[in-house]
C-alpha cells in the first residue's frame, strides 16, 4: 500500500465516523452553554436516525440522489420536536436535567422501534437505497497530494459538519445571541436582571441541540448503518457528549475531539487493512478510544469547567 | 443529588399519568387500550410461570436500583451499572465453568463474592478517578461500559477454553454445583427461571437499608453527598467515603449480574450492547425516590410491565416497545414532579375555595335565618 493510499483510507473513514459526532457534540455545546445539561443526545440522535430512514425509504424514488440531504432535514425537524420534551421538562417544569435526559434516552429507542413496527410490521427497516456514499469536493480535489487524501472520495456530511463547527464557534463567541446564551448559562440571575429572557434562551439552546443531534443521527443512519433498528444508535450520543466535554464546551474543541474519536473508531474498522496495525488484536483497537478518553480526562482535563449554571434550574423570583 | 425524596402521591400520579400516555399512544395508532392493558395484566399474572418471570425480572432491578441509590446518596451519578453488572456476570460464569467439580457449598458463595468483587472494582475505578483527579464519573462510567462490554465479549470469544463453550458466541450451561435455581421453586413456577436470587435481593434491601441508615459508614456517605466540605470539616475523609460508596454501588450491580448468570440464564453469550438492567435499575431507583420500600414497589411495577408487555403483541397486537414508552413516561413525570405538585396545589386550592364558599353560603343562610327570626 502506498502512503497516499493508506492516508486516503484512514482520512476518509475517519471523516465518515467523525461527522455524526461533530454535529451532535456541537449541539450539546449549545445546550450546555445555555445552562441545560443534555445527556439525552443519544436519544435525540436515535430519533433523527429514525426520521431520516423513514423519509429516505418513502421518498427515495421522488428525490433521487438529493434524498439523503433531505433526510438530514427530516432528522433535524424530528430531533427538534423531540428535544422540546427535554426543554419543557427542564426549563418549564424544573425537572432534574439528568433525569429528563435519561427519559429521552429511554424513550427514543422504544418509540422508534414501536413506530417502525406500526409502519413496516417488523422491528427493523429495509436498507435505504440512497445513501451518502463518497463524494468529491469540486476544485479542491485537484490539489496535488492533499486533494486525493482529503477531498477525493470523501464524506460530504463531514465537510458540512466542519463548516457548521466554524459557524457555531462564530455564533457562540462573536454574536449578540452567543453572548446572551453564554451569560444565561453562567449566571442566569444577572442575565435576567439585565432584561434577558432566560427561559427563551435556554429553550433555543436545547432546540439547537435537537436540530444538530437529529442531523447527527441522520448522518449515522444514512452513511454508516443504512437502515434503522434498535442497534443503529448505540452509544454515539454518549461519545458525542464526551467530545463536547473534551472540547471544553467550545465548538472547535468539540470538533477536534470528535475527529479524534472518529479516527480511533475508524482504526478499529480499517485497522486490519493497515500495515503495522494488522497484528494488533482487534480488542485493543476496539477499546482504545474509550481507554484514551479516560486517560486524557484524568491527566489533562481533570478539572474541566462546565458553564457555571450548567444543570441548575433557574427559578425566577415571583 | 439525583434521587430525590418523592412522596408517595407523586409516584402514584406519575404511574397513573404514564399509563394514560400509553393508552393515548395505543388509541392514536388504532389499538384498543383496554384490551392492551388487559393483555398486559393477564400475561404478567396469568400463570405461576408468569409470576416466576416477574420475580426473575425483579431480582437484578432491585440490586441495580440499590446500587444507583447508594452512589447517588454520596453525590455520584453511576451510569455504569450495566458494565459493572456485566463484569460480575462474565466473571462468575467463567469461574463456575472452570471448576465444575467444586462442591456447591464452596462454589456458590465464592462465585457470588467473586462477581460482587468484580463489580465493586469496576465501580471503584471511576470513584477513585473522581475523588483523586476530579474526572467526571459520568464520562468515566460511560466509557467503562464500552470497555467492559468489548472485554466481556472478547473473553468469551477468544480467551475462554473451547471445552467450556457451546459455540463461539455462547458458553455451556453452568453445572448444578453453581446454579442458583431451586427445584421446588422451578416446579412451583412451572419451569420459570426464578432462583434463590430473589431472596438474596430481598435480603440486600434490608442490608443496604441498615448500612445506610444505622451505621457510621452510611452516615458518612450521606454527609459527603449532602455537603462534602462540611463532612470534611467534621473529620470525614470525603475521598475515601466517595470511593467506598462507588465500590458498594458497583458491588451491588456486580451481584445483580452474577445472579443473571448463575440464576437466570445459567450461561454467558455475546452481548450486542450493555445489559439493560443497569438503565432499568436507574429508572427503578428514580421512581422509588430513594426509599427502600419504594425500590421494591418500583421494581415490582416495572417487572410486571416488562413481563406483561411480552404478551401484548400476541393477544392485542400492540408492540412490546409500548411498555418501555410507558416506563419512560413514568420517569418523565417523576422528574417533572413540579407539574404534579402544581396540580395537587390547584386541587387543594379548589377544595379550599369550595369549602370556604360552602362555609360562606352556610353562614349567609344562618345569618338570613337569624335575620328572619329577629323580625
Amino acid at each position: 500500500m502506498s502512503l497516499v493510499a493508506i492516508l486516503t483510507l484512514v482520512v476518509s473513514s475517519t471523516l465518515v465516523y467523525s461527522a455524526p459526532l461533530i454535529f451532535t457534540s456541537i449541539g450539546g455545546t449549545f445546550s450546555e452553554r445555555s445552562g441545560v445539561v443534555n445527556v439525552g443526545l443519544e436519544g435525540i440522535m436515535g430519533m433523527g436516525a429514525f426520521a431520516s430512514v423513514v423519509f429516505n425509504l418513502t421518498f427515495a424514488n421522488t428525490f433521487g440522489t438529493l434524498t439523503p440531504w433531505l433526510g438530514l432535514v427530516a432528522g433535524a425537524i424530528v430531533g427538534l420536536v423531540f428535544s422540546l420534551l427535554h426543554a419543557v421538562a427542564t426549563v418549564t417544569l424544573r425537572a432534574d436535567h439528568i433525569i429528563s435526559g435519561t427519559v429521552i434516552n429511554l424513550m427514543a429507542p422504544a418509540l422508534g422501534v414501536f413506530l417502525i413496527k406500526v409502519i413496516y410490521g417488523k422491528g427493523q427497516t429495509e436498507p435505504i437505497s440512497q445513501d451518502f456514499g463518497y463524494a468529491n469536493v469540486p476544485v479542491l480535489d485537484k490539489i496535488p497530494f492533499i486533494g486525493p487524501i482529503f477531498f477525493e472520495k470523501t464524506s460530504a456530511p463531514a465537510w458540512l459538519a466542519i463548516i457548521v463547527a466554524v459557524l457555531s464557534w462564530y455564533i457562540i463567541f462573536k454574536t449578540k445571541f452567543g453572548l446572551r446564551l453564554r451569560s444565561v448559562g453562567e449566571n442566569p440571575q444577572a442575565a435576567d436582571t439585565l432584561g434577558l429572557n432566560v427561559a427563551r434562551l435556554r429553550y433555543s439552546g436545547v432546540m439547537i441541540s435537537g436540530v444538530l443531534g437529529g442531523v447527527g443521527g441522520a448522518v449515522v443512519a444514512q452513511s454508516i448503518s443504512l437502515n434503522y433498528s434498535v442497534g443503529t444508535i448505540v452509544g454515539q450520543g454518549f461519545v458525542a457528549m464526551a467530545a463536547m466535554i473534551f472540547g471544553r464546551w467550545n465548538p472547535l474543541g468539540a470538533m477536534g475531539a470528535s475527529l479524534f474519536f472518529g479516527l480511533s473508531q475508524s482504526l478499529a474498522v480499517v485497522g486490519a487493512q493497515l500495515p503495522g496495525l494488522k497484528n494488533v488484536p482487534s480488542i485493543w483497537l476496539q477499546i482504545a478510544p474509550y481507554v484514551l478518553t479516560i486517560v486524557v480526562l484524568v491527566f489533562f482535563f481533570g478539572k474541566t469547567r462546565a458553564p457555571k449554571a450548567d444543570g441548575v434550574n433557574y427559578i425566577k423570583a415571583a | 443529588m439525583v434521587v430525590q425524596k418523592n412522596n408517595f402521591s407523586v409516584a402514584l400520579f406519575s404511574v397513573l399519568f404514564g399509563l394514560i400516555v400509553g393508552a393515548i399512544i395505543m388509541l392514536v395508532f388504532g389499538y384498543n387500550p383496554i384490551s392492551g392493558y388487559i393483555a398486559l395484566i393477564s400475561s404478567a399474572f396469568g400463570s405461576m410461570q408468569d409470576i416466576g418471570g416477574v420475580l426473575t425480572q425483579m431480582t437484578p432491578l432491585i440490586l441495580t436500583a440499590l446500587g444507583f441509590t447508594v452512589a447517588s446518596t454520596a453525590g455520584f451519578f453511576n451510569i455504569g451499572l450495566s458494565g459493572q453488572a456485566l463484569a460480575g456476570w462474565v466473571g462468575a460464569v467463567w469461574y463456575a465453568l472452570s471448576f465444575p467439580d467444586m462442591p456447591a457449598f464452596v462454589m456458590i458463595p465464592s462465585a457470588l463474592i467473586l462477581g460482587t468483587a468484580l463489580g465493586a472494582v469496576a465501580g471503584l475505578i471511576p470513584g477513585w478517578l473522581r475523588a483523586q483527579f476530579g474526572a467526571s464519573e459520568v464520562i468515566v462510567t460511560i466509557m467503562m461500559n464500552y470497555i467492559l462490554l468489548f472485554l466481556g465479549n472478547n473473553i468469551l470469544q477468544n480467551t475462554m477454553a473451547k471445552s467450556i463453550k457451546e459455540s463461539a458466541e455462547t458458553t455451556k450451561q453452568v453445572g448444578h454445583n453453581a446454579s442458583l435455581q431451586l427445584k421446588w421453586l422451578t416446579d412451583l413456577t412451572q419451569g420459570s427461571s426464578v432462583s434463590t436470587g430473589i431472596f438474596i435481593a430481598l435480603i440486600m434491601i434490608v442490608v443496604v437499608w441498615f448500612v445506610m441508615k444505622k451505621t457510621t459508614l452510611g452516615f458518612e456517605i450521606t454527609a459527603v453527598g449532602l455537603n462534602p466540605d462540611a463532612a470534611k470539616y467534621a473529620g470525614v475523609s470525603a475521598k475515601r467515603t466517595a470511593v467506598v460508596a462507588m465500590a458498594i454501588s458497583g458491588g451491588l450491580a456486580g451481584l445483580a449480574g452474577t445472579i443473571e448468570g448463575l440464576g437466570n440464564y445459567l450461561n454467558f453469550f455475546t452481548q450486542n450492547s450493555s445489559p439493560s438492567i443497569g438503565f432499568d435499575g436507574m429508572a427503578v431507583a428514580l421512581l422509588g425516590g430513594g426509599s427502600y420500600l419504594g425500590i421494591l414497589g418500583a421494581a415490582a411495577l416495572f417487572s410486571v410491565l416488562k413481563i406483561g408487555g411480552l404478551g401484548m403483541p400476541m393477544s392485542s397486537g400492540v408492540p412490546f416497545e409500548l411498555v418501555d414508552i410507558v416506563i419512560a413516561s413514568i420517569i418523565f413525570f417523576v422528574g417533572a414532579n413540579y407539574l404534579i405538585r402544581l396540580i395537587q396545589k390547584r386541587i387543594k386550592a379548589m377544595d379550599e375555595k369550595a369549602a370556604t364558599q360552602d362555609a360562606a353560603k352556610k353562614s349567609a343562610k344562618v345569618a338570613s335565618k337569624q335575620a328572619k327570626g329577629g323580625e
